[in-house]
């Protein structure tokens, strides 16, 4: 195997709301897509992060190995980790070498062979469907529901589970016709095993303004845990 | 030897001679299922636990203290029985006649107990000034010793919150003999040890070991009488469950109105007292309910239990703390669990009486714990923030299966080990001290051997470490020789006469030593080390500020090359102290715990070259400096976790905040993960983790609107406390600590 060297955006050593048990995150730096809610636009530059080889961040990971218990383990999340699939797939690779359970956090928004490649090391995926129309899709992220749903077919294929995610923003897609279009999505796939709605945050906000990016949703509310109960009534 | 009392229990050692050890190994019933088996509080616990928080209610609007008894002597005898609601108690017994009455303790020191009644606006009677005139105090006796050095540390705070003004503590008596013995079996033995002492030579030693079990003898047939006074004879062992907790009550009791020791801890009593329990169930003498009943009014008892302090001694030791600290569950030498049923019934008592820093209750938390009580513990964590956990699978190998903890995170086996506490080094002090050539950097009194001040721009690391390590080589033989002089003038003028009586005769010391500012002392150096740091000196000629130019790694990040330091500091720091003899040949050990000192130690501390300000609070215990990490809780664990247990068998302490959310979005989840991150970081060989889950701006709004939050408890460095009794300064350093998230 050659070793790539890959951008990295930073290491969180405590998850626990992104996949199953405690993992280590890893943020790809880099992103394709330009999600309105997102909250880390630091990760969106090509160029930004810090340069580490594939073996390093296996090092880092392997540090929190006493922590994954039976469902525990390394979620690799971002900006987009598809961005840079061959050295996703080299990370995966030296973790499940080392029995690690492995989640890819994705948009879906990129399929390639290096994505095929890399998603054989892949345990589960946290598929977040940002939008279900096309137009809604494109206005809030600069991409193509399309493309998910292509992704979506290849996991199918692969047998992959799947847990999907969406994130809720009041306003825009807390409605009863978006939890039904999510439902008819998930409807058709076999192997997703989840579906987790996300409350929109605006924890984010100082990051922007650090950065000099105009966040677009300031003047969305949060969303709270009432229109979440409220909208998987309608999902399930 | 046999008594009637002892009908049902599987015989063994422990019939022929004191070893409640065996009683316990031959006779507990091991509980691997979950907690669906609890009973909530009767009515009459509940109305009797009411008529209690009512009364804390009164003390704290009373400032702190509800009322004392100026007039009265603490001990065993000196006051008339009192009761919360006498019809309605099970376990009876108050350390004075009424329910949140402090007594007055002088024979620590007399002139802390006079400015204690004067701070809640009482004064001390003349009778008792008067006594006090012919009686030496280990007070006096104290200061009769120190030498000028010895003042001038202390003063300067580069050794400090010393137990040179009121009892030591940190003693647990092993009040469960008494419930299995009986006082008359227990003072037999005493006596037979009397007559062995008195064959040999008559040396120092020896003639001080006699006198205090002759003491030791005379306090048990006090704890006799005092049980009479509540229509208890104690003389035989306890005959059912309900006496078995009373008795060792009874025992615990006489200990805390003898003693105003710092922390007087209970032991590890539940899984004992289930066998007790297990017995009347099996008997069909007591139900669930019962059982239930019997523990919640024992904790009631122990929730009010109060020493009277000082408003300084608060600033130390903030939330008016007894360190009731009970230990839970563990695992045998044997592997098997000694998590029983009574393990999840004490847990239990946070629910039926609402959650309270008192009793300290503390996990002895193993891998091989059994899933059901780990989850239960996590759960109760989450709902109560309550308990502490302690890496059994650390601590069993060094102390074996029936140790307890004492104050926050001191082990010891119950009854065969003592320790004498010694409080704590200031690093960063003792740094800075080094720097200015042993000058004190607020004030510059000349505190340690004279040195020219640190003479360049910059520091240098092999130049700076040379300076600290020959003021540490000063300050810990300074340290030791200071604790030799509290603690002789401890045993021989306020010895522990009913604790000690519940000791082994020959019994092993410790001497425990301790260290604050850890983290604030590694990030110094690795900013000396790492990046350049400039110094800054005043108008004299001191260095009292620095400017850390470029970036350094920073202690709470899993970075080996600062956490080395952290390490390596401790490590030195403990073989430097067993250079110097302990008194009565005790063994060194040494901590890394503050409490809540370390608000006080931060504000006696001159900036440090790490970048931290003149006066700004250190982190506690083990922790990495507040907001410091930033590759997330894990990573701070993992940090803390490489400080070797080896060197501090006294324990290291770390308490960690999280906010619910962060640990997962599901209840269930929240307990596993919590679960899992405790099992990880003991994995690692972590000792100890005080857990908080909560909002930072729940405790915020808990500051602004107190009456809404009575009972909000939290976890600070080594216990609980409630959060309304923390000063105003120490409600502000809890809020400024990190809380984990990640949502």
């Amino acid at each position: 195997m050659i070793l790539l060297n890959g951008r990295i955006s930073k290491f969180e050593s405590f998850g626990a709301v992104d996949g199953p048990g405690l993992r280590f995150i890893v943020f790809f730096q880099g992103c394709n897509l330009r999600c309105a809610c997102c909250h880390n636009p630091e990760t969106w530059d090509y160029e930004g992060g810090t340069e580490y080889s594939s073996e390093e961040v296996l090092k880092r990971v392997l540090k929190f190995k006493d922590y994954f218990g039976d469902s525990g383990g390394v979620t690799f999340s971002g900006g987009e980790p598809l961005v840079q699939a061959r050295f996703l797939g080299e990370c995966a690779n030296l973790c499940k070498e080392n029995n690690i359970h492995t989640v890819l956090d994705t948009s879906g928004s990129i399929l390639s062979g290096d994505v095929r490649d890399a998603l054989k090391y892949i345990d589960l995926v946290l598929l977040d469907i940002k939008m279900t129309t096309e137009k809604d899709y494109f206005k809030y992220t600069k991409g193509s529901l399309k493309q998910t749903l292509d992704f979506m077919d290849e996991l199918e294929k692969m047998k992959k589970d799947v847990w999907i995610r969406q994130v809720i923003i009041p306003g825009i897609n807390d409605n009863e016709a978006n939890a039904k279009r999510l439902k008819e999505i998930a409807k058709k796939y076999k192997y997703i095993k989840k579906i987790e709605y996300l409350p929109f945050r605006k924890l984010c906000v100082s990051k922007y303004d650090e950065l000099g990016i105009d966040f677009k949703l300031i003047n969305v509310p949060e969303c709270d845990d009432e229109t979440l109960k409220i909208l998987w009534k309608h999902l399930i | 030897m046999k008594y009637e009392a002892w009908n049902g229990f599987k015989k063994g050692k422990w019939c022929n001679e004191i070893d409640v050890r065996d009683f316990i190994q031959k006779n507990y019933a091991a509980y691997s299922g979950d907690e669906s088996f609890l009973s909530g509080p009767t009515e009459r616990t509940t109305a009797l636990n009411n008529k209690l928080l009512d009364l804390c209610e009164k003390e704290r609007k009373n400032g702190g203290v509800l009322n004392i008894d100026t007039k009265t002597v603490s001990s065993l005898l000196n006051y008339e029985a009192g009761y919360i609601d006498k019809n309605n108690e099970i376990i009876v017994g108050l350390q004075t006649d009424s329910p949140l009455k402090r007594g007055v303790n002088p024979f620590g020191g007399l002139r802390l107990v006079k400015s204690s009644c004067e701070a809640y606006g009482y004064k001390m009677s003349d009778n008792i000034l008067d006594e006090f005139k012919y009686r030496t105090t280990h007070n006096d006796g104290v200061f009769r010793i120190y030498t000028a050095e010895m003042l001038a540390a202390r003063r300067s705070g580069v050794i400090t919150g010393l137990p040179d003004a009121y009892g030591r503590g940190r003693i647990i008596g092993d009040y469960r003999r008494v419930s299995l013995y009986g006082i008359d079996r227990l003072i037999e033995f005493k006596k037979i040890d009397k007559a062995e002492l008195g064959k040999n030579l008559m040396d120092t030693e020896n003639i001080r070991k006699s006198e205090e079990l002759y003491q030791q003898i005379s306090f048990l047939e006090k704890l006799k009488e005092m049980a009479k006074l509540y229509g208890c004879d104690i003389s035989k062992p306890a005959a059912n469950s309900k006496e078995a907790v009373q008795w060792l009550y009874f025992a615990y009791l006489g200990a805390i109105k003898e003693q105003n020791g710092a922390a007087m801890s209970l032991g590890r009593v539940s899984t004992f007292l289930d066998i007790f329990f297990e017995r009347d169930i099996k008997n069909g003498v007591l139900d669930e309910t019962g059982v239930q009943e019997i523990i919640d009014d024992f904790v009631i008892k122990l929730r009010t239990a109060r020493h009277l302090r000082t408003p300084e001694y608060n600033t130390l030791f903030g939330g008016d703390p007894m360190w009731i600290t009970e230990s839970i569950g563990g695992i045998g030498e044997n592997g098997e669990s000694l998590v029983t049923k009574s393990s999840f019934r004490i847990l239990n008592t946070l629910y039926n009486l609402k959650s309270s820093p008192e009793p300290n209750l503390t996990v002895l938390w193993s891998k091989d714990l059994p899933f059901n009580f780990k989850r239960f513990c996590a759960k109760v964590s989450i709902d109560t923030n309550s308990i502490q956990y302690e890496n059994d699978d650390i601590m069993r190998p060094v102390y074996g299966d029936d140790y307890g903890i004492a104050c926050c995170v001191s082990a010891m086996k119950i009854g065969k080990q003592m320790q004498y506490f010694g409080a704590r080094c200031n690093l960063p002090k003792l740094l800075l001290l080094a720097i200015n050539g042993g000058r004190d950097e607020i004030g510059g009194l000349q505190i340690g051997p004279k040195q020219p001040v640190y003479e360049d721009e910059y520091l240098d690391y092999n130049k700076v470490m040379e300076r600290y390590n020959t003021y540490k080589e000063w300050l810990c033989n300074l340290y030791v020789n200071t604790l030799n002089v509290i603690h002789y003038m401890h045993d021989k003028y306020a010895y522990e006469k009913t604790q000690m009586a519940l000791h082994d005769t020959e019994v092993e010391r410790f001497m425990a030593f301790g260290i604050a500012g850890l983290s604030v002392m590694a990030d110094s150096l690795s900013a000396i080390r790492y990046a350049k740091v400039r110094v800054i000196r005043n108008k004299k000629g001191l260095i009292t500020d620095y400017l850390v130019e470029g970036k350094f790694p920073k202690y709470g990040n899993d970075d080996d090359r600062v956490d080395a330091i952290a390490s390596d500091i401790t490590k030195s720091f403990y073989k430097e102290l067993t250079k110097t003899t302990a008194y009565r040949n005790a063994m060194h050990t040494l901590s890394v715990l503050t409490i809540t000192s370390n608000v006080v130690y931060g504000k006696k501390t001159g900036a440090t070259p790490d970048g931290r300000a003149k006066g700004a609070p250190f982190a506690p215990g083990a922790n990495p400096m507040h907001n410091r990490e930033e590759n997330g809780a894990l990573a701070s664990l993992n940090s803390v976790s490489k400080i070797s247990y080896d060197c501090c068998h006294d324990g290291i302490s770390c308490t960690f905040s999280v906010v619910p959310q962060a640990l997962g979005s599901e209840n269930l989840n929240r307990e596993e993960n919590l679960s899992g991150i405790i099992d990880g970081y003991f994995k690692n060989k972590g000792h100890h983790i005080n857990i908080n889950v909560i909002n930072k701006a729940q405790l915020e709004d808990a500051m602004k609107h107190p009456e809404k939050y009575p009972n909000l408890t939290i976890r600070v460095s080594g216990y609980a406390v409630n959060f309304q009794k923390l000063s105003k300064e120490q409600q502000l350093e809890v809020i400024s600590r990190t809380f984990h998230e990640r949502m």
